[in-house]
Parts: C-alpha cells; sequence; structure tokens
C-alpha cells in the first residue's frame, strides 16, 4: 500500500519541484489538520464566540455583549472555585515537588533494593484517578473508613473528612500529591543521572558534607528540573477533576470545586452552555499563560546550551 | 552515588515506599477478602475470589473491556497513522506556511481537548456521533504531542541514509516507511505506553459523551457501578475497582523500566 501511493506522491529532488514538494508537505498534513481544526482551533474561537451569547426562551442565539463576563464577576461561585484551584495549586505543588526530589535523591543512590523504591514510588502514576478517589474514598468514610477506624484506635470519634468544609479540600490534596510525586520523580531522576559524579567527589573531597553539597550543588543545577516540574504541576492542577465526581461533587457547597469541574456542571448539569463558555474562556487564559511561561523558559534553556 | 547512604535515611526511604504503597495493597485485601474483613486486618482472615465474581456478574464489566480496548486500539492507531504523516511533513519538507502551521499544532499542547469538553461535545454531536466509541477517540487522535515527538526524531535522521534511498528510486513515502519509522522505533514504544495508559484511564471526556452501556469504558463504568446511590457493598466495589486497573498494572509491573523511560522521554521532550 504505502508503495502505491508512493508512486503516485513520487517527489523528486527537492529543490527542482518546490510546488510539488509542498503538495506533498499538505496532502501528508491534511489528514492530522482537518482533525486538529475540528477539535483545537475550531471549539477556541467557538467558546469565545458563544460566551458573548444568551439562549432566549425560544432557544434562539442572543448577542448580550460582555453581560457574561458580568455575570461571571458577580457570581460568588466563580470567584469559589478559582480561588479553591489556587490552594490546591498551592497545597499539592510544592509539597509534590518536594517529595519527588526526595525521592529521586533516594533512588539514585546505592539504597538496597532500589528498583524496588522506584516501583513503589512510581505505582500511583499508572493508576486510573477514577480508580484511586474509589480507593481514598474509603479512607475517608466517616466512621467505617480507615482513617476514622485509626482514630478510634486513640478513642477519638468519628469525623466526615470529606463532608467538612475545612478539611475536604486538605483530604483531596492528599491524596493527588500521593498520585503525583512519583510522576515528578522521573523528571528529577534524568535530570541527576546526567550530573557528573565529579562533582559530588570534588565537594566531598573539599570535605563539604552531603546536606551542604545538596543545597549548594545539587538543587542549584536541578533548578531548570525544578521550573519545568513546577509550571507542569500547575497546569495538571488546572485539568485535574476526575476525583471530584466520584468523591465530592464538588461539595460540600463548593467547598471542594475547581474550574474545570464547575465548567462541566454548569454545561451539563444546569445545561447553561453560555455560561460555561465564558468560563472556558478563563480558563484557556490561565492555561495559555502558564504555556507560554513553559515555552519561554524552554527557549532560554535551549539558548544556553 | 559515591556517597554511603546512612542507614536511618535508607529506612526512611522504605517506610515512605511502604506508605506508597499501602493505599494500593489495601485495595487488593479488600478485594481479596469477605466484606466482614474489610476493615479488620487479621491473618486468619479468609481468601475469597467471590467479590470479583459478584462485581463482574452485577455490571456488563466483560464489554467495559471490550470498550476500552477498542477505544484505546482506535486512539492509538488513529494516532501513529496521522502523526506520523504530519511529523514527517514537519522534518522533511520545506513548504511555505509550515512555520506557522507547526505553532498552529503546537496550540494543542497548551490547550488540551480536556478542557474543551462544552465545544467539542457540540463538534461530536454535529457528526452525529455522540455515545460511540468513535466519539471518545477523535479528539485525541491529531495529538500535538505525538507530532512533536516524531518530528524531533525524525529531524535527527542522518541525511545519508535518506539520500541513499533516494538513490535506490523510494519516492516520499517509502522513504517514510524504509528509513524513518524503522529508525524511530523507540520514539513510537515510548509514545504508544503513554498514550495507552492515558486513554485506559481517561475519565471526564468519556463520561460526557457516553451514555450507554456499549460506549462507556471501563472508567465510566466503574464511577457508575461505585455511585454511593447503588448501595453496593465496599468489597465488591474494591475488586471491580481493581479489576479497572489491573490490566495496566501488571503490564507496567512487566515492563517497568519501558514504562518509566517512556514517561521521562515523553515527558522531557
Amino acid at each position: 500500500m504505502p508503495d502505491q501511493v508512493g508512486k503516485f506522491l513520487a517527489a523528486p529532488m527537492p529543490r527542482s519541484h518546490t510546488w510539488l514538494n509542498s503538495v506533498n508537505a499538505w496532502l501528508l498534513l491534511l489528514p492530522a489538520a482537518l482533525l486538529l481544526v475540528a477539535f483545537t482551533h475550531y471549539p477556541v474561537i467557538a467558546t469565545i464566540y458563544h460566551s458573548f451569547f444568551i439562549a432566549n426562551r425560544s432557544g434562539n442565539a442572543v448577542f448580550v455583549g460582555l453581560d457574561n463576563y458580568r455575570a461571571m464577576l458577580e457570581d460568588s461561585i466563580f470567584w469559589k472555585v478559582l480561588f479553591n484551584n489556587f490552594w490546591f495549586a498551592i497545597g499539592t505543588v510544592p509539597t509534590s515537588i518536594a517529595l519527588a526530589l526526595l525521592m529521586a535523591v533516594w533512588v539514585n543512590r546505592n539504597i538496597r533494593g532500589r528498583a524496588l523504591l522506584r516501583l513503589a514510588y512510581f505505582t500511583p502514576t499508572v493508576l486510573p484517578m477514577i480508580a484511586v478517589a474509589n480507593i481514598w474514598l474509603f479512607f475517608y468514610t466517616p466512621d467505617y473508613g480507615l482513617l476514622d477506624q485509626l482514630r478510634g484506635i486513640f478513642g477519638l470519634p468519628g469525623w466526615n473528612w470529606l463532608g467538612d468544609p475545612r478539611t475536604v479540600m486538605g483530604c483531596l490534596i492528599v491524596m493527588v500529591i500521593w498520585k503525583e510525586a512519583g510522576f515528578f520523580m522521573i523528571f528529577y531522576l534524568a535530570a541527576l543521572q546526567q550530573l557528573s559524579p565529579d562533582l559530588e567527589e570534588a565537594a566531598a573531597v573539599e570535605g563539604a558534607g552531603r546536606w551542604y553539597t545538596f543545597r549548594r550543588i545539587t538543587f542549584p543545577l536541578l533548578m531548570p528540573t525544578t521550573l519545568f516540574v513546577a509550571i507542569n504541576a500547575v497546569i495538571n492542577s488546572f485539568k485535574l477533576v476526575d476525583h471530584l465526581v466520584i468523591m465530592t461533587k464538588g461539595g460540600p457547597s463548593n467547598a471542594s470545586s475547581l474550574l474545570l469541574y464547575y465548567i462541566y456542571e454548569v454545561a451539563f448539569t444546569f445545561q447553561d452552555s453560555a455560561y460555561a463558555a465564558t468560563l472556558t474562556v478563563v480558563l484557556l487564559i490561565i492555561l495559555s499563560t502558564l504555556a507560554l511561561m513553559k515555552f519561554g523558559y524552554l527557549d532560554r534553556r535551549v539558548h544556553y546550551q | 552515588m559515591n556517597h554511603k547512604t546512612h542507614p536511618l535515611e535508607a529506612i526512611v526511604a522504605w517506610l515512605l515506599a511502604l506508605l506508597w504503597l499501602a493505599p494500593l495493597a489495601y485495595a487488593f485485601w479488600s478485594a481479596l477478602h469477605p466484606a466482614a474483613y474489610a476493615t479488620s486486618f487479621s491473618l486468619s482472615a479468609p481468601w475469597t475470589l467471590e467479590n470479583f465474581a459478584r462485581a463482574w456478574h452485577q455490571a456488563p464489566f466483560a464489554r467495559y473491556y471490550l470498550n476500552t480496548i477498542l477505544l484505546v486500539c482506535m486512539v492509538l492507531a488513529g494516532q501513529l497513522v496521522l502523526c506520523t504523516l504530519a511529523a514527517y511533513s514537519f522534518a522533511r519538507f520545506e513548504f511555505k506556511g509550515s512555520g506557522i502551521a507547526f505553532a498552529l499544532v503546537l496550540l494543542q499542547l497548551m490547550i488540551m481537548p480536556d478542557v474543551l469538553i462544552v465545544e467539542n461535545y457540540r463538534v461530536v454531536g454535529a457528526f452525529d456521533l455522540l455515545d460511540t466509541i468513535p466519539a471518545v477517540a477523535l479528539p485525541y487522535m491529531a495529538s500535538a504531542f505525538g507530532i512533536f515527538l516524531l518530528r524531533q526524531t525524525f529531524k535527527s535522521i542522518p541525511n545519508e541514509l535518506v539520500d541513499a534511498a533516494r538513490v535506490e528510486g523510494a519516492g516520499p513515502l517509502q522513504i517514510l516507511w524504509r528509513v524513518y519509522i524503522p529508525l524511530a522505533r523507540h520514539t513510537y514504544v515510548a509514545f504508544a505506553l503513554v498514550s495507552v495508559s492515558y486513554h485506559w484511564n481517561n475519565f471526564l471526556w468519556p463520561l460526557i459523551v457516553t451514555n450507554s452501556v456499549e460506549s462507556r469504558p471501563l472508567t465510566v463504568g466503574l464511577a457508575v457501578f461505585g455511585a454511593p446511590e447503588t448501595g453496593v457493598d465496599w468489597s465488591i466495589i474494591t475488586a471491580a475497582t481493581v479489576m479497572t486497573m489491573a490490566p495496566l498494572l501488571i503490564a507496567f509491573l512487566l515492563f517497568q523500566r519501558q514504562f518509566v523511560q517512556s514517561f521521562m522521554r515523553a515527558g522531557i521532550r
């Protein structure tokens, strides 16, 4: 099959037939381009477009200018979920990065059975978030759940961990740290393996302690990895909502809801697609800003190399 | 690696590893014992596969498995073909607008289909595909990530090999098939592992577009089955949870090194 199509597209030397080259190139690109337009470019434009309309009673779209945005700024739930997203990121990102670094340093050492250690740390990464949520849901179940059974040993009463606005976010943050730290570990591991062992040796010869060597040599050298992982982790914190569907549904009273989950609720539970589009625009702005930071930083790293 | 690890540090590292394995170990414990032992850990607890049998009979998990396997294969096959062609176009040809086209592809790296749920639902609806497996798969097929990864690999392939093939009279697609694809084997393996893991585990988009047993993947099936309203026994839900993650977990245990390296290669780029 490829041979036949190959003859059909038969392209000789690139310079002599530039237009044929272009045709070939675009033909190769076409299938992917069609799907990208249908499921990325068109939806982005449509999202922005629909955020300026509302559906009236007969179901027709009416242009309302910035009304949806005005309504959004007055929507206390919008601010709540944005705020939640902020705390979710603050809660998950630094801790999972610190743990990831610690894990990588250990796995990179001559600890007995380090292959097993790496396995233990990395395993949560390959599990579906929905399965993880199911398991942890049981830990947090009031009275009957594992956490309350542990409290029971110390004579403490049961606690509705996910039902209390004060504890629900913390519970979800702990679970997500468990899920993600092992994934970030492998980036540190890759970076550590590229560091020259001479540096550590030299430091050891100079009589520098382990902690000093880590703080003054290893950690600064790992800074690009830390930045890379941090931006990725923040982006993840805006995409990760699977667990909310079965653990809390964003509750109690939106205490655990996140922006993407709120968009899902508005679009598919409240059926208000115009407002969902407006909220999506905010999410798109946040994600693009983060991505530009990432690309900007990556470019710089390429130049310095 | 030159330093001797302090024994205390090794102990802490191991404690953390045990802590990290505990939730999973707990899931297996609960799935493999009668409901009465779900929270009481005793060495004399009888082992049983009853929970798995009951979960299997109470919900159409066989069908969910089939759906997930079809979904994962469909996504991967689409990605491999589309991304290979597109990456080849960017890596091999100099054409007008290639810079802009590539930037438009990269846009999908920042705005993944996962966040465009509202409009993508309309697009899938316009194609009359709601509640089908292709509806779940289509938005992910033209993966910017795959195109980017393969383009990088293709660009690193020496020109001499391409020229040699051309001298023998090979056309562009023959060159792709005989030179580029065989030399990018490692990238393909890495991309395939990441893609399969991602789509086996994916949840929100399939939850939105599927609404029947015939199209629902395992993750959505598990969520429907385990919803608190259904009042299903905890041990049976855990058994279903274990069933959902088992295939990927087993693959991971068997090919641990490839998995870790693939995720690393894919993540760093």
